[in-house]
């Protein structure tokens, strides 16, 4: 029986996906460590901010793990909550454990404390950099229904593996901010198979965007979470240069438009109009083919 | 301020910096050393394009220059908007560039930012908020959004919000509530070359904003919680 990722909530993810009964939250919700900023504004605060933090084991090893709870505040950062996903990765380049691990859900900054939130998305990213230089792979799952936006989408693709699942979203404005600032044509937020077809997990595993594609179901996330343990991505001048490369020959050899289908052919993807209709493993299949042009 | 302006005041008439519509680059020599700028302007969506083109500049002085100082000149109106941009990894060409200005630091090229005129949300997250320490103008504008704005978003009275940030500098815009919560090292008041050279030669190269943001009192919990994550 498997147990969909994108309807538990955020404990309930850091307790299935580690060994059993093996995690221990540092700022618990007992600890009532919560936004300063809401409170002023009356509006309802958490007594975790949205964030689970702690350490645990997967498969015995030592791993830190945050998971971010869409259903508070759609997962945006605040003060409190950048600061203790700065604090577990600082904790990380300190106690070496084998891996963190970032249970994304988030619409990015959070505008209610919008400030505090971009400066704390940046420290998020330099810290997690520093994580990864360290050569502490860093681990992104991406399987909740708000998907990952905004600056934690640019965080996102800080780290060294993404895993998402098909019903996942990875992407920096969400289609609401798009057709709300440049019209219904450009970007028909209603449309859920076009969104999808532009953000969604399937779209971004075919471009190499994601690193793998899991089903929605918890047990497989921490499967796809024990392969990428010990396997860290040095960033070097070589890596960001191969980088580099794939980026721009995606950017200037793209088909015109926007539509995902066409680039999807462009890739090799023989009969691109059913990825949609296809399961994750029938896209995992599609991807080896495809191996040349997502090569960096 | 005009960037042609702001260029002639840091590195005089002959300053190397030209214009590629919005994109700006161009190597100067500062008092005796030579930079690398690397900027934006009119107020330029950061797309996929604009992020690569910043991006190509870091790798280039990274691969030639090792050891040179790198400017960046930031006036932006935030990510780009589009569609296309989304479908073909926005956030990805972001965090590139991020990486790259990262790795710069690392490899010990000193980074800074300096926000001339406008900075919104992503479009300074890779720019200016992963440089060694970012500078402003000030009359530069800093922000997520305005209040109007902010107050559609969250619901709550344009007038509530105006009255709360009055002391709290996390609900409106501007380079002094920056400067509180630490994502702004200062703000270069009169001479120009001044701040740059005390930049150059003061920047920190580890990241010690929430500890600013603390003792400016703009801030008060950032450095205090992450300091509480490793004692727990």
């Amino acid at each position: 029986m498997s147990t969909s990722f994108a309807e538990c909530s955020a404990r309930q993810r850091v307790g299935l996906m580690l060994d059993a009964g093996s995690f221990q939250e540092w700022l618990p919700p007992s600890a009532r460590v919560m936004s300063p900023h809401l409170a002023q504004l009356g509006v309802p605060s958490a007594f975790d901010d949205g964030v689970v933090i702690g350490q645990g084991l997967l498969q015995g090893q030592r791993v830190f793990m945050a998971a971010q709870e869409g259903e508070f505040m759609g997962g945006g950062v605040g003060e409190v909550h950048g600061a203790k996903l700065v604090g577990l990765l600082q904790r990380a380049l300190r106690d070496q454990p084998a891996a963190v691990l970032l249970l994304a859900e988030s619409g990015g900054v959070r505008l209610h404390e919008a400030n505090a939130g971009l400066i704390a998305v940046s420290e998020v990213m330099r810290a997690l950099l520093d994580v990864r230089h360290a050569g502490i792979p860093v681990i992104v799952l991406i399987g909740g229904a708000n998907g990952c936006f905004g600056g934690m989408g640019i965080v996102a693709r800080c780290a060294d593996h993404i895993v998402m699942s098909d019903a996942a979203r990875l992407a920096m404005s969400g289609p609401e901010v798009i057709e709300a600032s440049s019209g219904v044509e450009e970007f028909d937020a209603r449309d859920r198979a076009l969104v999808w077809r532009t953000t969604g997990g399937k779209h971004r595993y075919l471009t190499g965007d994601c690193d793998v594609l899991v089903d929605d179901d918890v047990q497989a996330f921490r499967a796809a979470a024990i392969d990428a343990l010990a396997q860290s991505r040095a960033i070097t001048l070589d890596s960001l240069e191969r980088e580099h490369r794939l980026l721009a020959r995606r950017f200037h050899e793209a088909p015109e438009g926007a539509d995902a289908a066409a680039l999807w052919s462009q890739l090799g993807v023989v009969d691109a109009l059913q990825v949609p209709d296809l399961d994750a493993p029938a896209i995992r299949g599609l991807r080896g083919a495809l191996a040349a042009s997502l090569a960096n | 301020m005009q960037w042609t302006l702001l260029a002639e005041k840091l590195f005089g008439l002959d300053h190397g910096i030209s214009a590629q519509d919005d994109f700006l680059s161009g190597t100067v020599q500062f008092e005796g050393a030579a930079l690398t700028v690397i900027g934006t302007t009119n107020h330029a969506p950061i797309g996929v394009e604009m992020a690569l083109k910043q991006a190509r500049r870091v790798l280039d002085t990274l691969a030639q220059h090792p050891g040179r100082a790198i400017l960046l000149l930031i006036d932006t109106q935030g990510q780009l908007l589009r569609r296309r941009d989304e479908l073909l990894g926005i956030n990805r060409a972001m965090a590139h560039l991020g990486c790259c200005i990262d790795l710069a630091r690392r490899r010990g090229h000193r980074v800074i930012g300096l926000v001339y005129d406008q900075a919104l949300s992503g479009g300074f997250i890779t720019s200016g908020l992963i440089a060694d320490a970012c500078y402003a103008l000030p009359e530069a504008e800093i922000r997520v959004m305005r209040i109007p704005a902010m107050a559609r978003v969250t619901k709550i009275a344009e007038e509530r919000l105006a009255e709360l940030s009055q002391t709290n500098p996390v609900f409106a815009p501007g380079v002094q509530n920056y400067v509180a919560m630490g994502g702004v090292q200062a703000v270069w008041k009169h001479d120009l070359q001044a701040g740059l050279r005390s930049a150059l030669r003061d920047a920190p190269t580890t990241d010690r904003r929430s500890r600013d943001g603390q003792s400016r009192g703009g801030r008060a919990l950032a450095y205090a919680v992450a300091q509480q994550v490793l004692a727990a």
